[in-house]
């Protein structure tokens, strides 16, 4: 908005008149807003760093123990297992949407008849209400009467135990939000696909270039900004991801899918240790905003590299 | 047609079908569960169309008394939290567009990143110092953490593109900054609202972790309600999925026939509640 430069009579009017309109005094608009998110977003953060610093369960007195309850995670095997298995569901429940919601936004690029009435049933999975789908997910992984393991038998596939058995419930669970999460890649990457201009599709045409290569070469390095940004948001969803994992297996069998999110659950409103809780939610916090920065520093180096490998 | 396009052609529809199928085939079958009576429900191999129809799931569902408090919860909770988000995220997006405030984006930004149960901790304290447990008041108040940001963040970027020459018109005029913003930014700004609305509507609705913590049996939004159903009957899955189907077909209708706003809303923002 800066772009005025020039002095001419008319444009310092402008000027004038858009610095007013841009004022300060645009503050009663937003005061209220800001009581609202001082009170429901900033104090409640003030606080639960001032409980992570105490030992605070419900109906004790309460003490100041200083880093105590921080210390207490670096030694709590409960904790770490967690966080183990958060790195694992996050990092599949990231890569599978980004693959499948590549392919399914190449194919919504495309004309075909019903289009906009296929996307709105494609996006339904991540509208509908989380707890209504684990129901009927949970009732499609049941190992005797499930339909998943019908389907499977179908084709061949021995009967599985899914959430139902430690060693594959993590991989079911990322099925389940796979199958909820990949349109939102799919309409990020959509968005995309829009913007790209036509030219270099038509030169590769001339060029006898055939699909798989305009995709590798042309539509891939164009809509890497757009999968990076489809990419973080997932990060940042799967990680924090709750009502799924709770709905169907409750961070079990054992503690096999227990995620940070759902232990500190746990800690917090089945054992109401708050303090320890709050120390749990300070530090998950802050794991989420460095794995954002870790995502961005490689988009960084991988831009450079990009630059660097063009001169 | 050439040869060629009739593979691309033969091959896009077989991608279409693939991509389309997971999402089809599931709502189909927990139709198909809902209508089933237990036998069928628990026949292997699987009954995909019944011969006789249980539209007695859904008659018991909505027949408990029950049902309809956790609608009407549902209601006033979503209905509630998505009007006072509108009234103070309304004009507050206005103010901070107008203001070129885009630092205090940040504060949205950390409430998106923030895992919700992190909010729960100490305001369940505040809400139990304030005697306030057992009414709708705490869901009410904590379902704000979902609505208002995303419509303050999405009100944010419409005020962005609205044009700013009918503002200033005004303002020559002599009108105030609030009739400005009543009668010509906030007109302008419909469809906005409409995208702002329907988000917050959907998220808040669908919000399970508040809930869970905040909600004694009389308070209970609806999918709270559907949760503690599985664990109370474990193997009536026709009335199960029958609720499962009641709570969220508001929200698959809105989708249907919302989408473009929806998308709009999803692809500007990237919102999402909890």
């Amino acid at each position: 908005m800066s772009v005025i430069t020039q002095t001419s009579p008319a444009a310092a009017q402008d000027a004038a008149l858009e610095k007013q309109l841009r004022r300060p005094s645009y503050w009663p608009f937003v005061l209220p807003a800001l009581v609202v998110v001082v009170a429901i977003i900033i104090f409640p953060w003030v606080f639960t760093i001032w409980m992570s610093l105490n030992e605070w369960k419900v109906g004790a007195p309460t003490s100041f123990v200083g880093f105590s309850n921080y210390l207490r995670l670096t030694s709590d095997p409960r904790f770490l297992e967690a966080v183990v298995h958060t790195i694992i569901y996050t990092a599949l429940s990231v890569l599978l949407p980004l693959v499948f919601g590549t392919f399914a936004a190449v194919v919504f690029h495309q004309k075909f008849a019903g289009r906009g009435f296929l996307r709105g049933v494609f996006i339904m999975p991540m509208m509908a209400t989380p707890v209504a789908i684990a129901l009927v997910w949970t009732m499609m992984f049941h190992p005797q009467l499930g339909v998943l393991n019908y389907l499977l038998s179908l084709v061949g596939i021995p009967a599985q135990l899914w959430v139902f058995h430690p060693a594959t419930v993590i991989p079911s669970l990322v099925l389940v939000e796979t199958w909820q999460w990949t349109p939102l890649v799919m309409l990020i990457v959509l968005g995309g696909l829009a913007a790209i201009p036509t030219e270099p599709y038509e030169s590769a045409q001339i060029d006898g270039a055939n699909f798989w290569q305009v995709f590798r070469f042309i539509t891939l390095p164009l809509i890497m900004p757009f999968l990076f940004i489809a990419g973080m948001i997932r990060m940042i969803d799967a990680v924090k991801s709750f009502d799924i994992i709770f709905a169907i297996t409750q961070g079990g069998p054992g503690s096999a899918s227990e995620t940070i999110n759902i232990y500190l659950y746990s800690v917090a409103f089945t054992y109401y240790d708050l303090g320890y809780g709050s120390a749990i939610a300070v530090v998950f916090f802050l794991l989420i905003v460095l794995l954002a920065a870790v995502m961005l520093h490689a988009r960084q180096r991988m831009v450079w590299t990009e630059i660097a490998s063009d001169a | 047609m050439t040869r060629r396009q009739i593979i691309g052609q033969i091959g896009l529809w077989f991608s279409v079908f693939v991509i389309v199928s997971p999402a089809i085939l599931f709502f189909l079958w927990m139709v198909s569960l809902s209508l089933k009576f237990e036998i069928d429900n628990a026949a292997y191999p699987p009954v995909f169309f019944p011969e006789h129809i249980a539209w007695k799931n859904y008659a018991d569902v909505l027949a408990s008394n029950r049902f309809v408090t956790y609608f009407a919860n549902s209601l006033i909770v979503t209905g509630s939290a998505t009007l006072l988000a509108l009234m103070v995220g309304i004009p507050a997006g206005y103010g901070i567009a107008r203001m070129a405030a885009h630092k205090s984006a940040i504060v949205i930004l950390i409430a998106r990143i923030t895992p919700g149960l992190s909010y729960l901790i100490p305001l369940f304290l505040l809400f139990q110092w304030l005697g306030l447990l057992g009414t709708l008041v705490p869901q009410i108040i904590i379902h704000l953490v979902v609505t208002v940001p995303i419509v303050i963040w999405i009100m944010i970027g419409y005020f962005e593109t609205t044009p700013l020459e009918l503002e200033e018109a005004a303002l020559i005029d002599g009108a105030t900054r609030w009739q400005v913003f009543r009668h010509v930014a906030l007109p302008i700004a419909k469809p906005g609202i409409a995208v702002a609305f329907i988000l917050a509507v959907i998220f808040s609705w669908n919000n399970f972790v508040f809930g869970i913590v905040l909600a004694g049996r009389e308070t209970r939004t609806l999918p709270v309600a559907v949760y503690n159903m599985i664990s109370f009957d474990q193997l009536s899955w026709g009335p199960l999925a029958a609720a499962a189907l009641i709570v969220t077909l508001p929200v698959l209708l809105l989708t249907v026939f919302a989408q473009r706003q929806i998308v709009a809303g999803l692809t500007a923002g990237a919102v999402k509640g909890g």
